[in-house]
């Protein structure tokens, strides 16, 4: 057998690793939460929950972590919207054609999340590409032609000057939740794709034969046989997009806007410019116990849906 | 084919049975041609509209479904009436014996009792034929002369049409009432286990139903030579190819020269080369002449060595076609 050398060398490094850089951290971070910061901006370690107390009275924190559940939410419906067709297409129907497409949908991984996020800056800014286009096709030019006459119409009829429409440029597009669902599901869609498509090549060709022999339409094979067998791939994807959008602060940050930001972003600026890192802590670790609580359901639910 | 009729196709892998299956079943399109099931046309049917089922070589049950919803569902599929689905989905294991399995997930079947439930799945439809894709490969030997019997036993109480594809002609001769043997894609002989191995039409058949010499000979006067082998033929003159089966050679015993019952039977000397011990008879492999090397099937004639007398009855060889292997 192995070498107790061999052995030590093989699991005191990662063990190492973890302690380190994991639950040292979450130690630290887990003391901070019961601590609070003086006026003059001094950690006080005094032992309290102040911080809990605060998260629960204040509505922004809670209203926050809804939006990002919504935003995560959101990414995850879309996610799976387009990641399932693209997987069950170059499951089932790609062919030759596999690599290929395969290749396309994996590439995204590896530009950087920033540039990707600058280019959504740059595609739905007022004077971005999307508005361009718009004004190329001089649509903007109709679109401005009706905001000037129902402004007109409104300044005659309306009993306050307040009420005025703007159609262009087109600015919900960019920051805007709108813009940080756009971003985040570009950006995990390639998550949500993997393990659905993993799960549908590991159903076995032969039971979608047998399901049309015996009569079941491509419809019916669908439903009863294809779909259940991917419930395991499409909750492993499912909660790719939820945990990791939920947690994100670049997309919000980058084309978020005020209406836009999200759970992290407030955690960010508590360990930065609030220099708050107590009450910054305590929203952590919510959100840690959130994300593990999750995961910890999600595969138990894959366990239970997976049969092979 | 006969309809009620139990048809084996048997072939070497890659002679093109299974692929025959996969065309009736409708997996596969025909590159030309048409495929006729009694007055409906089935190559322009999709799989799921052809009144035929098919017992899978991995039996292919559902991982996901129970061993009742496993049956249930080409009832569902086929939009069969709620209330009668029950009644048939349990006839239908009952045929096959797994009626208390029907809530275990297949997984927790064995290989023999899986086998039971894909054909219940397949049978529960009626189909008017049912396509058997090498279905008791995966089981022991056994358990699969078991399931013969009980195929075979099932196949004359539903009287539903089955083509069992398989590359073992023991288990084609046991089932079938006709084995179509299959070469590179194209039919040697159709014809009942008994026929096929006692008239097979060219050499292939012969080797590949038991066991054969092949007897290359030249025909005169009604009178085959083959080496040391000389019999009496009706044979054309010319070249001829003869098949004789290892079980139509006996040795001359003092009491069969002294009834002197077969006058024309030929008769040879050769040496026992080897003997192979097979229970009931033995196989043993036998030099005539000049090296010229055949196998004699005997029943327990007890060791033997040295050089005896042989004998066979001509009308025991059979003329074949040469199907120009080797």
């Amino acid at each position: 057998m192995y070498s107790r050398i061999y052995k030590a060398g093989v699991t005191i490094p990662p063990l190492f690793w973890v302690v380190l850089f994991l639950l040292v951290p979450y130690a630290v971070l887990f003391c901070y939460s019961f601590w609070s910061v003086s006026p003059s901006e001094v950690i006080i370690r005094n032992w309290s929950l102040g911080n809990y107390a605060e998260l629960l009275r204040q509505p922004v924190y809670a209203e926050t972590l809804l939006r990002s559940m919504r935003i995560a939410g959101s990414v995850t419906i879309l996610a799976l919207l387009l990641g399932y067709p693209v997987a069950y297409y170059l499951s089932f129907h790609a062919a030759k054609r596999r690599d290929l497409l395969y290749l396309l949908v994996i590439i995204p991984l590896w530009a950087s999340y920033l540039v990707r996020g600058y280019a959504w800056k740059t595609i739905l800014g007022t004077d971005g590409v999307l508005n361009g286009v718009l004004n190329f096709l001089h649509i903007s030019g109709a679109l401005l032609l009706l905001q000037n006459h129902m402004n007109a119409f409104l300044a005659l009829h309306a009993w306050t000057h307040t009420w005025q429409v703007t159609f262009v440029p087109l600015s919900f597009l960019l920051y805007s939740p709108f813009a940080v669902v756009l971003m985040l599901t570009h950006i995990y869609t390639p998550f949500t794709f993997l393990p659905i498509y993993a799960s549908l090549e590991h159903i076995p060709r032969n039971l979608l034969e047998a399901s049309h022999d015996l009569g079941a339409s491509p419809w019916k094979t669908f439903r009863r046989i294809i779909l259940p067998l991917s419930l395991p791939g499409i909750v492993a994807g499912a909660t790719f997009a939820f945990v990791l959008s939920l947690g994100d602060f670049l997309a919000p940050l980058l084309v978020g806007g005020p209406s836009g930001i999200m759970i992290s972003n407030i955690v960010a600026s508590e360990f930065g410019a609030a220099y708050n890192w107590p009450l910054g802590a305590a929203i952590s670790l919510c959100m840690l116990l959130l994300v593990v609580g999750l995961l910890f359901l999600t595969e138990r639910l894959e366990k239970k849906l997976s049969f092979s | 084919m006969a309809s009620g009729e139990f048809l084996t196709i048997l072939g070497e892998s890659g002679s093109g049975k299974t692929t025959l299956l996969r065309l009736i079943a409708g997996f596969e399109g025909p590159n030309h041609g048409e495929i006729w099931m009694g007055d409906q046309r089935l190559d322009i049917l999709p799989p799921y509209l052809r009144p035929v089922n098919t017992v899978f070589q991995s039996y292919a049950l559902f991982p996901h479904l129970s061993v009742f919803d496993n049956v249930a569902y080409g009832l569902r599929a086929q939009g069969v009436a709620k209330s009668e689905i029950p009644d048939r989905v349990q006839q239908a294991l009952g045929m096959v014996r797994m009626m208390e399995y029907a809530g275990s997930a297949p997984a927790r079947l064995s290989g023999g009792q899986q086998q039971r439930v894909a054909l219940a799945r397949a049978l529960v439809n009626r189909p008017r034929l049912l396509l058997l894709d090498e279905p008791l490969s995966a089981l022991d030997a056994n358990l699969r002369k078991q399931m013969h019997v009980e195929l075979k036993a099932l196949q004359r109480e539903v009287g539903i049409t089955f083509i069992f594809v398989t590359h073992d002609q023991e288990e084609a001769m046991a089932l079938s009432d006709r084995i179509a043997l299959l070469r590179d894609g194209s039919l040697e002989q159709v014809a009942s286990p008994r026929e096929i191995y006692s008239r097979p039409e060219t050499s292939y058949v012969a080797r590949f139903i038991g066991q054969t010499n092949l007897l290359r000979a030249e025909v005169r006067d009604g009178t085959a030579t083959c080496g040391a082998l000389v019999w009496q033929t009706s044979a054309r003159p010319g070249p001829a190819l003869f098949s004789l089966r290892p079980d139509d050679i006996r040795i001359v015993s003092s009491t069969t020269a002294a009834i002197g019952a077969n006058a024309s039977a030929a008769r040879f000397h050769a040496r026992v080369e080897q003997q192979t011990f097979g229970g009931a008879t033995d196989l043993l492999t036998i030099i005539c002449g000049n090296g010229q090397a055949l196998r004699a099937r005997l029943p327990n004639p007890g060791p033997l060595s040295g050089s005896y007398e042989f004998e066979f009855h001509p009308a025991d060889t059979v003329l074949v076609r040469d199907a120009g292997e080797e």
